[in-house]
C-alpha cells in the first residue's frame, strides 16, 4: 500500500522556489508599472496630435 | 554555484527571470533595435519620442517574442550544438511550454503595442516579421534547405522597413533597399559563422549550405551575395535618397566586405582553426552593418 501524504520537498528547494517566485514576482511588478506609465505617456502624445 | 544548488537547478523548479530574458536572444536584439531606430530615424517626418521610443520597444519585444518562439522550436536540436546547448530549455532551465507562452504572449503584446501607439501598418509589419521568422524560417525552411537563411533572411531584414512604417505610415523606395541590404547581407554574414561552426550544425543535422555543399561552394556563394549586396548598400546615393557621406561610407566599407569574401574564397582550410579569413568576415559584417545604418542617420542630418 502506498502512502497518500506527498513527501514535502527539502527545505533548500522550497527556499530556492520562494526565491525565485519573489523575484519573478518583483520584475513583473515592474514591468507593468512601466506598461502603465508608458500607456500614460502616449495618450499624452496621442492627445497632443 | 554549490552543489545544492546546482542539485535543485531542475525542470520542476519555476524559471528563473533572467532565463526570459535569455530566450530573447539580447545580443541579436542589438542589431535589430539599432536598425528599427536607423529606419524611424531617416524618416522624413517627425515622430514625438515618445511614441519613437515605444515603437523601438516594439521592434525589440517582437524580435525577443520570435527569439523565444525560435527556441521554444529548436530545443531539440539547440540541445546538440556546443553553441547554444547552455540555453535556457536546452540546459533544462526551464520548460518548453514556459516558452511558448512567453513568445505568443509578447508577440501579441509588441503588435497590439505598436498598433496603438503608431499605426496599425507598422503592426502589420512587425507581426509578418515575427511570423515569418517562426514559421517561413525556423519551422519550414532551417531543416529543410540549405537555401534556409537566404529566404529566412526576410525576417531580419525588416527592422528599419517598421521603423520607417512607424514614423511616416507608409513604405518608399529608401526603407525598401534597407530591406533588400539587410536580406542581401545576411548569406554572407551566416555562411562566413556556418563555415567555422560546420561540425555542429552536422551533428545537429541542419542543412546548412556547408554541411550540404562543402566549404568551397559556400565560399563562392558568399562572394555572389556580397556583389549584390555592395550595389543595395551603395544604391541610395545614386538614387538621390542619401547624400555623399553616405554614399562615400557605404563605398568604401563594401569594397572591404568585397575584398574580405574574396580571401574567405581563395581560404583552402577545412578546419575552423585554419579559418581566420571567415571568421574576420563574419565579425567585420556585423560592424559593416552598424557603420552603414549610423553613416546614413548622420548622413540624413546634414544633408
Amino acid at each position: 500500500m502506498t502512502d497518500p501524504t506527498p513527501t514535502p520537498p527539502p527545505a533548500d528547494r522550497t527556499a530556492e522556489i520562494r526565491a525565485r517566485q519573489r523575484s519573478r514576482s518583483i520584475v513583473m511588478a515592474f514591468g507593468l508599472l512601466a506598461f502603465v506609465i508608458l500607456m500614460y505617456f502616449i495618450t499624452i502624445a496621442r492627445m497632443s496630435g | 554555484m554549490t552543489p545544492v544548488t546546482a542539485q535543485i537547478r531542475t525542470q520542476d523548479l519555476p524559471a528563473d527571470w533572467r532565463d526570459f530574458v535569455a530566450l530573447t536572444k539580447p545580443r541579436v536584439m542589438t542589431l535589430v533595435v539599432f536598425t528599427g531606430l536607423c529606419g524611424l530615424l531617416v524618416a522624413p517626418v517627425h515622430i514625438h519620442p515618445v511614441l519613437g521610443f515605444t515603437a523601438i520597444l516594439c521592434i525589440a519585444l517582437g524580435a525577443g517574442a520570435a527569439a523565444a518562439l525560435n527556441m521554444w522550436y529548436e530545443s531539440d536540436l539547440d540541445s546538440k550544438m556546443k553553441r547554444t546547448a547552455g540555453r535556457p530549455l536546452p540546459a533544462g532551465r526551464m520548460e518548453r511550454q514556459s516558452a511558448l507562452h512567453f513568445g505568443v504572449g509578447l508577440s501579441f503584446f509588441s503588435v497590439l503595442l505598436m498598433g496603438v501607439a503608431t499605426n496599425w501598418f507598422a503592426a502589420a509589419i512587425l507581426a509578418v516579421s515575427i511570423l515569418f521568422y517562426v514559421v517561413v524560417y525556423t519551422i519550414w525552411l532551417k531543416r529543410r534547405t540549405p537555401q534556409n537563411i537566404v529566404i529566412g533572411g526576410a525576417a531580419g531584414a525588416f527592422p528599419p522597413l517598421i521603423g520607417w512604417a512607424a514614423a511616416t505610415g507608409d513604405a518608399s523606395t529608401l526603407p525598401v533597399l534597407l530591406f533588400a541590404l539587410i536580406f542581401l547581407w545576411t548569406p554572407p554574414h551566416f555562411w562566413a559563422l556556418s563555415l567555422f561552426v560546420r561540425s555542429d550544425y552536422a551533428s545537429a543535422g541542419v542543412p546548412m549550405l556547408p554541411v550540404v555543399s562543402g566549404p568551397t561552394v559556400t565560399r563562392r556563394q558568399i562572394v555572389l551575395y556580397t556583389l549584390p549586396m555592395a550595389a543595395a548598400a551603395v544604391a541610395p546615393w545614386p538614387l538621390d535618397l542619401a547624400g555623399p557621406l553616405y554614399g562615400i561610407v557605404a563605398a568604401a566599407l563594401s569594397l572591404v566586405f568585397l575584398v574580405m569574401s574574396v580571401q574567405v574564397a581563395a581560404n583552402r582550410a577545412t578546419e575552423p582553426e585554419g579559418m581566420l579569413p571567415e571568421k574576420r568576415l563574419f565579425i567585420f559584417s556585423i560592424l559593416y552593418l552598424f557603420a552603414l545604418f549610423g553613416a546614413l542617420v548622420v548622413d540624413s542630418w546634414i544633408f
